[in-house]
């Protein structure tokens, strides 16, 4: 994946928090986070829920509500823009357009009321100025282009007239109107069948590189990303405790809770095994972290110095890193 | 867990005599409004469950998998009857519980017997959520099977509602405290412990993990599977998540549309599947591993799953079939056994 185009950086996130102010408490969703991401190339961020991987990715497009969010410190350099500073109409300009995200729901994400052309080609006609006739013919050959069979009559149809994995190739399909830089993909299989999944994760890679779109795939799902990504995040309580090419982070995971995860895995790959390997405890609550590492708690490789402070980013290799302090005493 | 789980069946944990449960072209129809009806309603028919006949072993967990709306959940429910069946047969330990319905005007009602079968057989749900009563302790609802079927109320359940607690893992401190206050996993838990209260042989898990973080799954998955060995329980697993079915079952069963397409042990399903539809499943399912995700040779099914109102003829699985000859499309395949053991519905295998 490293030709020539592929090398520039079209989205550059850096120590991007985000903060909610609740009750009492400050929630650290997003805490120190930091990733770019190049044209044609697909970052997988995986976490579990509460991780902060959803979060991280709204608030790069100033999609989560102020108050009660707030962020104390980063940036989300976009062509050398800062998003975060962006006034909401400018912000609104590139949402959509340049910058596009799928849900995990496409149902809820849809509007039930308006027939599918109306919502395909608002996108246009707002962000491109296009005549009606001319967005719908473009939306009509997006549909197509994502698969859903007899596009020119199905595009009058309503939402709840299209099954799941329909539902999911039309959301993609109003993201892709624009030809976006970067596509945010936010579960998108999670709520589909295995075998729906396989299709719409096909999809999205064949359109990557049709149209060079740079793609965030967030999951939970470690074999999703596996097979789908370049390069993977691994988030755990707010930050990015592993990051690296996804095949060398699979072949020498680093951090314990990568190692955890991979390992308490069944596999249908693997050969009959005994007990898995779980990781003790519990995700923790993000309102009242354990000082320290925050994996400290369930961590078998646990020192003192776990418990009193966050650990540095260790560098493996000049695109592998892992925050944790074992790794820096071993190396 | 035993080193042979999801491979070899190991013979000394089951017995050879007749099978715990035995399950016998059972059908599940439910009536559905039809949509767009005039003043007369009509209705239309939803086979979520079109004739699935299979057999457990005491002892012997069942893997039942397939995708949503494949009718899984419904024949669990119906094993149990929990709902009751349209048509076929189900014996437990021999006996045909499917018949101990009795009618009530125009319900069904569980005759005393089937009421006295909760003490044998019981479930575990896929929410922890929605299966706990919000306003009941944790005490009450691992206790409350002990109450109704009077073997200990009051503080004299309190010993038995500690021991489960320890048993799933779970401090019996915390006894007093409502679920609200536990996560997602230690309420599994809670879950478990009271589908453990009454001490059943006889267990249907309904995606007992799919609503749990990963880091959790395995947690739970592990708990299953220590007390099926130490208690002997006879489970019927039914999930979408053929990874972790796999891991847990000694054979699989797959559906689709309703029917069982495939059965075989757990390794051959996954090592030599033969129906194209259980093949494309196993080819679709994510491996954590990218070297090996890219060797694969992944069967993309086109199209979606029909509609269980208006079920294609011949085959269910013509209409997505890369294999699909013309009698697919007017003969219905029964199962068949391709080999001891593997029974596959399909015209194109053996």
């Amino acid at each position: 994946m490293q030709s020539e185009t592929a090398t520039d950086t079209v989205l550059d996130v850096r120590d991007l928090r985000t903060y909610f102010k609740l009750d009492e408490h400050v929630v650290k969703a997003v805490d120190g986070v930091s990733f770019s991401i190049r044209r044609g190339e697909t970052l997988g961020i995986v976490g579990e829920s509460g991780s902060g991987k959803s979060v991280a990715c709204l608030s790069a497009l100033g999609l989560v509500p102020r108050p009660p969010a707030f962020h104390p410190s980063g940036q989300v350099l976009y062509r050398g823009r800062n998003l975060l500073g962006l006034p909401e109409r400018q912000l609104q300009n590139l949402r959509g357009n340049r910058l596009a995200m799928i849900f995990q729901d496409p149902m809820t994400s849809l509007n039930p009321y308006l027939r599918v052309s109306r919502q395909l080609t608002e996108v246009l006609e707002v962000h491109k100025s296009a005549t009606a006739t001319e967005a719908r013919r473009a939306a009509i050959a997006m549909l197509e282009r994502v698969g859903i069979p007899d596009a020119a009559r199905r595009i009058d149809n309503y939402p709840h007239q299209f099954s799941g994995g329909m539902r999911q190739r039309v959301m993609i399909a109003m993201a892709l109107l624009c030809e976006p830089e970067v596509l945010f993909a936010d579960e998108p299989t999670t709520a589909l069948d295995v075998t729906i999944q396989a299709q719409i994760l096909e999809l999205i890679a064949e359109l990557k590189h049709t149209f060079g779109t740079a793609v965030v795939l967030i999951t939970h799902d470690l074999g999703v990303v596996a097979g789908t990504t370049d390069r993977v995040a691994v988030m755990y309580a707010g930050r990015i405790v592993e990051e690296g090419p996804t095949s060398e982070v699979f072949a020498s995971p680093t951090h314990p809770y990568t190692l955890g995860l991979l390992e308490s895995l069944p596999r249908i790959d693997a050969g009959p095994e005994g007990e898995l390997a779980a990781i003790p405890g519990l995700p923790p609550d993000l309102a009242h972290l354990p000082s320290g590492c925050p994996f400290h708690p369930r961590c078998s490789r646990v020192l003192d110095r776990c418990r009193e402070s966050y650990p540095p980013q260790v560098v493996l290799s000049p695109t592998h890193s892992a925050a944790c302090f074992d790794i820096e005493v071993a190396s | 867990m035993s080193a042979a789980r999801g491979g070899v069946v190991n013979e000394s944990r089951l017995s050879a005599d007749r099978p715990l449960l035995d399950v016998r072209d059972l059908t599940v129809h439910f009536p559905v409004p039809r949509p767009g009806g005039g003043l007369v309603r009509e209705f239309d028919i939803v086979r979520a469950v079109d004739g699935v006949s299979f057999s457990v072993r005491r002892g012997e967990t069942l893997g039942l998998v397939g995708e949503s709306g494949c009718g899984k959940s419904t024949t669990g429910r119906a094993v149990l009857q929990l709902l009751p069946p349209s048509s076929g047969e189900v014996f437990f330990d021999g006996q045909p519980i499917h018949s101990w319905w009795v009618r009530r005007g125009r319900r069904f009602a569980w005759d005393a017997r089937l009421r006295e079968l909760r003490r044998r057989m019981q479930m575990i749900f896929q929410d922890p959520h929605a299966s706990l009563d919000p306003r009941m302790t944790i005490e009450g609802i691992i206790g409350e099977p002990l109450g109704n079927f009077g073997l200990a109320t009051g503080a004299a359940r309190r010993p038995r509602v500690q021991e489960l607690m320890e048993t799933v893992g779970l401090n019996p401190r915390f006894m007093r405290r409502y679920p609200h206050e536990f996560s997602g996993g230690q309420r599994q838990r809670v879950g478990i412990a009271r589908a453990l209260a009454l001490g059943p042989e006889f267990i249907v898990a309904d995606e007992p993990i799919s609503a749990l973080d990963v880091s959790i799954q395995a947690q739970i998955l592990n708990l299953l599977a220590r007390l099926r060995d130490e208690l002997g329980l006879t489970v019927l697993f039914v999930a979408h998540d053929l990874a972790a079915v796999r891991h847990v079952s000694d054979r699989i069963a797959v559906m689709y549309l309703g029917r069982i397409v495939e059965v075989a042990a757990a390794s051959t399903i996954v090592s030599n599947p033969l129906h194209p539809y259980t093949r494309a499943l196993i080819s679709a399912v994510p491996v954590p591993d990218p070297v090996r995700e890219k060797s694969r040779q992944r069967i993309v099914l086109t199209g979606d799953v029909p509609s269980p109102v208006n079920p294609p003829s011949g085959c269910p699985f013509h209409t997505r079939c890369p294999l699909r000859e013309d009698r697919c499309r007017v003969d219905v395949p029964r199962l068949r056994t391709i080999a001891p053991g593997h029974d596959v519905a399909c015209h194109l295998v053996g």
